[in-house]
């Protein structure tokens, strides 16, 4: 037994008051959906949460009418106009930051610290960033660019609530109205939007929410009425929207799977390296698109950086999601847990050696220790598929070329990152990493001024800072 | 090298030299398969101190640290939260823990006992404090004061707290106070001669204090106040290390800042390495600004999630404060009756 054990220092679930069931968000009231309802539950303890209404394609057509009657109203108002709402949307999320944190991770299984610290403050700061530019669109470059109209918007649960925000607060700054389908395992937060938007005066029909499974999001996607799709997800699902998509007007944003190469060379900072590359994997529960999940360190640091790196995960903490020094939460559904164990299986089958800390697991809801392969080649499935779950595959190099290569020998290209006290090599590596969003001595940080998207198989498109905007113009 | 007798300790782990090679710049003997091994451990460590070129290349060789990736790390250790049974056992092995202070030109005699006689008995049943910490020259005073308490006497010396004086001075000030009945010895480092990068005249120095220490437990003050960068923070450390500290110190609490949470998780990553190199373990001891239970707590969780188990003791772990004692006795009331009592209700000193 340790010295110093952590009592239990759960955040109060007073703070929220989930009802038994909830249905669609459209043209500002919430309505009964025609669809079997469906349950959502804790992935932490799989208890039932609340029954949620499935909008059927009816439903949707409701919604995206509601959305282009308002399109009339909303576009026409002057930015300075749209940009009070969108600040005020801002605060109420501040005001509301506990509920939303605590909610967060009640249907979502990440960490109350994660949540709290990470998520609800970028949501509320989004919204706050993109209300700024709703004035401003004329020097931001878009000068006399007209908004391109309903946008439908469909999102996955790995983010619930921070996806919401890249979605809808440039749509809205941009002067479009918004049909958005959040996750079937996370629909809470988005419902929680909805009654913000109310409490904000938002005029009817601007931000209209439909709950429902992949049917839902293929009639939001493919209603003739919607100018506009935007998507994150997973790779497979971008290509069949990209296919849905095609031969119509519609614009189209796709930000899709990731596998990501974190570089640490010889000469970084050892320490700040290992925070980074668990950070980059261990972030809830890896449920990350950018996740660094192939760490590819210098083969002459190989052994010191493995072995601070187990040292380090050993100290990580699985739990309670809503435990305050929860580092690692729940894994989102029993799906992606039975994914995540087929590919570790897999991994293991194919000859890397598999390794976990000393960690146990609760009994009911859904948990995957943090796990880390070595000896893993290019060629292995765990070096290539995502995994999208706390699994991390070693792999080594020896030049920095090399490095290179390895890195972006790979249908993806959503982000890189780079560890080495040498600024020069720095600029070198990003120069040639073919990823949409390269940290250095970093890993995992999120800014609304900073642009994000992928190269390749990660998707097209920008979300976030000025490139932003541009999704939801036309230009 | 008296001090480096370590470096052969059976059951050191095998791998430690490929780090400390690596850093020194050092060529391997020989590589067996995947296992490295180091035909003459003595050797490369004695090499580490053998020239003013070699300790200089060997310092800058340890990996950087990244300021903002160590601050990043120290904040998000800061927003553990430690409550009910865990804050009592937290309380209590702070309070264990301090070094209650007095270094004040006003300090007197009367002061110094008054200090003992709480650092003996707290208040209450709270456990009795490490050690109390005072100039060389009041050391008599508290050695009879606790009289076999069980507390140290601990005295700082070099010239404290600029350490601007000659070595023949500093070596007699620490003479003095070991003969006087001091247990620990807290001394400054020539912070100009280490910022000049002359390393080895820093690392002669506390060889020399060291060796006037005895069987006296030595106290590295890094002052890293001054040393301002993070990598010299873990050059620092791993000088004062080499040279044959059993303690590294933050401050001396004259400088500001003091004991900030990153540089005491970077001297905890120093000791941890150290004694993974080296086989030989090195105290930490941050001081000054130190002045809430919140804080001290904060320090906790670096030592528990940093360096582990094995430095939650107070002979490994210390808090260097004067204030700290009186927030930590009020908190432990606070959590034994459920209420706060005003200040008068502890006492001054």
């Amino acid at each position: 037994m340790a010295i110093f054990e952590y009592a239990p220092a759960p955040e109060s679930r007073d703070v929220v008051d989930i009802k038994p069931s909830y249905g669609l968000f459209i043209n500002g009231e919430f309505a009964d959906g025609s669809g079997t309802p469906f349950k959502t539950v804790n992935p932490a303890t799989e208890e039932q949460l609340a029954e949620v209404a499935t909008a059927t394609s009816d439903d949707v057509d409701r919604a995206v009418q509601a959305a282009r009657k308002a399109f009339g109203v909303w576009s026409a108002l002057p930015g300075a106009e749209r940009a009070k709402y969108l600040f005020r949307i801002a605060r109420i999320i501040q005001e509301r930051a506990r509920e939303l944190a605590v909610l967060e991770s009640l249907d979502n299984g990440k960490p109350i610290r994660e949540s709290r610290d990470v998520d609800v403050p970028l949501v509320a700061a989004h919204f706050f960033y993109y209300a700024g530019w709703a004035d401003k669109l004329a020097y931001a470059g878009f000068g006399g660019a007209r908004p391109l109209g309903v946008a439908g918007q469909v999102i996955p649960w790995n983010f619930p609530l921070l996806m919401l925000a890249w979605k809808i607060a440039p749509a809205l700054a941009c002067g479009n109205t918004v049909v958005l389908k959040p996750a079937e395992t996370t629909p809470l937060t988005a419902l929680a939007f909805a009654d913000i938007c109310r409490q904000a005066d938002l005029p009817p029909g601007v931000v209209n929410i439909v709950t429902g499974a992949g049917e839902t999001g293929a009639a939001v996607v493919g209603h003739p009425d919607v100018n506009k799709v935007a998507f994150t997800g997973s790779t497979e699902v971008g290509r069949t929207i990209a296919r849905a998509v095609a031969g119509t007007d519609k614009k189209l944003t796709l930000e899709l799977g990731g596998k990501a190469a974190n570089i640490v060379f010889e000469d970084a900072a050892v320490d700040q390296a290992v925070e980074g590359i668990v950070n980059g994997i261990f972030f809830n529960q890896g449920h990350v698109c950018c996740a660094g999940s192939r760490l590819l360190v210098q083969e002459s640091v190989h052994e010191e950086v493995l072995e601070s790196l187990r040292r380090r995960l050993s100290t990580l903490r699985l739990g309670d999601p809503l435990d305050k020094n929860t580092d690692i939460g729940a894994i989102n559904s029993a799906e992606q847990l039975a994914k995540i164990r087929s590919l570790s299986d897999l991994g293991e089958s194919e000859g890397a050696q598999r390794w976990s800390p000393a960690c146990e697991l609760p009994d009911k809801g859904f948990w995957f220790p943090p796990t880390v392969f070595t000896g893993v080649a290019q060629s292995h499935s765990i070096a290539r598929d995502e995994i999208f779950g706390p699994v991390l595959s070693v792999l080594t190099f020896r030049t920095p070329a090399e490095a290179v290569e390895k890195a972006n020998n790979t249908p993806y290209g959503l982000s890189a990152g780079i560890w080495t006290e040498k600024g020069s090599r720095i600029l070198w590596m990003a120069d040639r990493l073919r990823a949409g969003v390269v940290w250095a001595n970093t890993f995992n940080k999120f800014d609304p001024a900073s642009p994000f998207g992928g190269y390749k198989e990660s998707g097209y498109g920008r979300e976030g800072g000025l490139h932003g905007l541009e999704a939801y113009l036309d230009v | 090298m008296p001090y480096l007798w370590y470096a052969d300790t059976p059951g050191v782990p095998r791998t430690w030299g490929t780090t400390a090679l690596r850093w020194s710049g050092l060529e391997l003997e020989a590589l067996v398969g995947d296992a490295v091994m180091v035909s003459t451990v003595t050797t490369s460590l004695t090499d580490v101190a053998s020239s003013d070129t070699a300790l200089r290349a060997f310092l800058h060789g340890l990996p950087g640290v990244d300021r903002v990736g160590a601050d990043q790390r120290a904040a998000m250790l800061g927003t553990r939260s430690i409550k009910t049974t865990a804050k009592a056992q937290a309380i209590d092995l702070a309070i264990s823990m301090v070094d209650l202070t007095t270094l004040e030109g006003a300090d007197t005699a009367g002061k110094v006992r008054a200090m003992c006689t709480k650092a003996v008995r707290p208040g209450g049943d709270a456990p009795k404090v490490a050690a109390v910490c005072v100039y060389p020259d009041l050391v008599p005073v508290a050695v009879e004061a606790l009289g076999g308490a069980g507390v140290k006497v601990a005295s700082v010396a070099t010239a404290f707290p600029s350490g601007r004086s000659s070595l023949e001075v500093k070596v007699a000030e620490t003479t003095g106070a070991v003969s006087a009945g001091a247990d620990e010895i807290d001394m400054v480092i020539d912070r100009g001669a280490f910022l000049s990068g002359r390393y080895m005249k820093v690392y002669e120095e506390i060889v020399a204090v060291k060796a006037a220490c005895g069987a006296a437990h030595l106290k590295v003050i890094l002052e890293t106040g001054e040393l301002a960068t993070y990598d010299n923070v873990r050059r620092a450390s791993w000088l004062a290390m080499l040279a044959g500290a059993d303690f590294i110190k933050t401050s001396t609490g004259k400088v500001s800042p003091a004991a900030t949470p990153p540089v005491t998780l970077i001297m905890l990553e120093a000791v941890r390495d150290f004694r993974d190199a080296t086989g030989r373990q090195v105290g930490v001891k941050p001081a000054g600004g130190i002045r809430t239970t919140k804080d001290a707590i904060k320090n906790l969780v670096l030592v528990n999630e940093t360096a582990g188990d094995d430095w939650l003791t107070p002979e490994w772990f210390r808090l260097g404060a004067s204030s700290l004692l009186n927030d930590l006795l009020m908190q432990r009331q606070k959590l034994a009756t459920g209420r706060y009592a005003g200040p008068d209700y502890f006492t001054l000193d």
